[in-house]
């Protein structure tokens, strides 16, 4: 308890790489949730134990398809009821995971947990610049209150720059 | 002649050169083939019987494999009335083991149905009650409750455990607890969580039925507003399913020794109080077993179980039915959270639905096994 700030947790966790369950990395955090204002994100502060797993060759495949598709990628439901994925579809649930990482840390209080639950819909937003751009509509399942909450987000991606998230 | 056009998405798209996949009904590709050979257009035959492709995919739902219990597809997720016609089966074809009861009708006036397992070789003999789909997005719970049928018909004979469980107790299985609900999550909404009974005031339904028992109704961790997911209802037991299950738990509370109820997700096995934070006064034999059962989990595939008293180790919630199994004088009251950890959540593939059973009947058979060597 840090008085009249908030109440700061110390971590250490292993990270798991989610395609290569083998692959991990160890890492320390320190998270910081501040007190009375529920509308501030909570610090985080981090070292990685270890280096990530390089992802280059992944990434361009998956950014020249997306670049070279005649129609902008529409797609709903994923996974699907029966957690049922086309394996097209990965790369895009992968994203989706990653940018709902940072919606979630964004509304976390003390007394959240947030995880995606669904993927309700998703399409593309043809740029002409070099990013990619997708428009999610993603179910996020809060488990202490067990609510189920739709979210809007738009996701820009790029190989080299990485991702960004507007709400 | 009429096609069905899979490739492009629209007639709009085809013009000279496009690669176009259409699929015909059998008599009509007898008119298409010779066209198309006329008109000097290329084809290929991609797939010569799609219905055969959709029943190898979607596992064999046809009525003829319905009929034997190696025929039903334990690894794919069932409708509640496929779920219903394999009881009456199982009903039907093992007299000596099975016999199928209702312990009542839910809000749509559905039958709240209940297999009793095991063989009638004393005449009293203990139980272990389990139920899965209080929570009717929780899909892989029933599918766990049908694989452990599924498991004590076809090893009962071949595995000592098992014949050693049947032949001890009476198992009571209630594959569905919250029929309402999983229907109305594979029609309407695949997240709905709570049951059907509509609310006078609100334009919301549905009551979780894992906050409508009656001990500490409504404390800390549910909710007063029908519209919440974790609504406890008007009243304890005003959900006519919690009403049913309670009453016949109550009657054979002295018969039962083990209460299970299986939800999703979290990987986790807990045990009493929900509550409050506090000590059960037979903290250590149950510790034990959840110990050596969470271990008897992970040796299958390695997969990790966090175990211990609800409240600390998951949330508190006031009104489940595993606080109210314990409090009725059931010893073992446990919850399982089954796979996984939040990566699919609800949306468990079903190829993980084989795993997933596998490492819980370990769990589940682990429990009963300390259950009868009579640690209380």
């Amino acid at each position: 308890d840090i008085g009249g700030i908030g109440r700061k947790y110390h971590l250490k966790v292993v990270l798991e790489d989610v395609l290569d369950q083998d692959s991990t990395v160890n890492c320390t955090a320190e998270v910081l949730y501040h007190l009375g204002n529920k509308n501030v994100a909570p610090d985080v502060q981090f070292t990685l134990e270890g280096e990530l797993k390089n992802t280059d060759e992944a990434d361009n495949i998956f950014y020249s398809r997306i670049k070279s598709l005649e129609e902008e990628l529409v797609a709903e439901n994923i996974p699907d009821s029966h957690g049922n994925m086309p394996p097209e579809m990965k790369p895009i649930h992968l994203l989706a995971w990653v940018a709902s990482g940072y919606v979630i840390w964004q509304n976390s209080t003390e007394n959240t947990m947030f995880q995606l639950a669904q993927i309700k819909h998703v399409k593309q937003v043809k740029r002409s610049d070099e990013y990619l751009e997708f428009d999610y509509t993603i179910l996020l399942h809060e488990m202490v209150t067990q609510e189920i909450i739709p979210w809007q987000m738009t996701v820009l991606w790029h190989p080299q720059h990485g991702v960004q998230v507007t709400q | 002649l009429q096609v069905d056009l899979w490739q492009p998405s629209s007639p709009f798209h085809i013009i000279e050169g496009t690669v176009t996949d259409v699929r015909v009904p059998r008599n009509a590709s007898r008119s298409l083939l010779p066209y198309l050979q006329h008109a000097n257009i290329q084809y290929t035959i991609l797939l010569a019987d799609v219905q055969r492709a959709i029943e190898n995919q979607t596992g064999l739902r046809t009525y003829r494999n319905r009929r034997s219990l190696s025929g039903y597809n334990y690894e794919v997720y069932h409708t509640l009335e496929e779920i219903q016609d394999w009881m009456q089966h199982l009903n039907r074809t093992h007299p000596d083991l099975v016999h199928l009861f209702s312990v009542g009708t839910s809000y749509e006036g559905r039958p709240l149905s209940v297999l009793k397992l095991g063989k009638r070789s004393r005449p009293y003999k203990k139980a272990v009650w389990i139920d899965c789909g209080i929570h009717a997005r929780e899909w892989i719970g029933p599918a766990f409750c049908q694989w452990f049928v599924k498991e004590a018909l076809q090893t009962y004979q071949t595995d000592p455990a098992m014949r050693k469980m049947l032949t001890q107790l009476y198992f009571y299985i209630m594959p569905v607890f919250n029929v309402d609900g999983y229907h109305f999550s594979w029609t309407n909404d695949r997240f709905w969580r709570k049951t059907r009974s509509k609310n006078t005031r609100f334009r919301c339904h549905g009551v979780d039925a894992n906050r409508n028992w009656k001990v500490k109704w409504c404390d800390e961790g549910a909710s007063f507003h029908p519209c919440d997911d974790t609504y406890c209802g008007p009243f304890p037991e005003s959900e006519p399913e919690v009403k049913a299950v309670a009453h016949f738990l109550r009657k054979h509370r002295k018969q039962i020794k083990a209460y299970l109820s299986f939800h999703a997700y979290a990987q986790m096995l807990l045990y009493p109080y929900s509550y409050k934070y506090a000590t059960i006064p037979n903290f250590s034999c149950v510790e034990s077993a959840a110990s050596n059962a969470v271990n008897a989990l992970q040796s299958a595939y390695g997969i990790r179980y966090r175990y211990g008293p609800a409240s600390s180790t998951l949330y508190v919630s006031s009104g489940s039915s595993m606080d109210w199994a314990y409090k009725t004088g059931i010893p073992y009251a446990f919850a399982f959270e089954l796979r996984d950890t939040g990566h699919f959540g609800f949306l468990l593939p079903e190829t993980l639905i084989k795993p997933t059973c596998t490492e819980t009947m370990l769990a589940v058979k682990n429990i009963t096994l300390h259950l009868l060597k009579k640690c209380h």
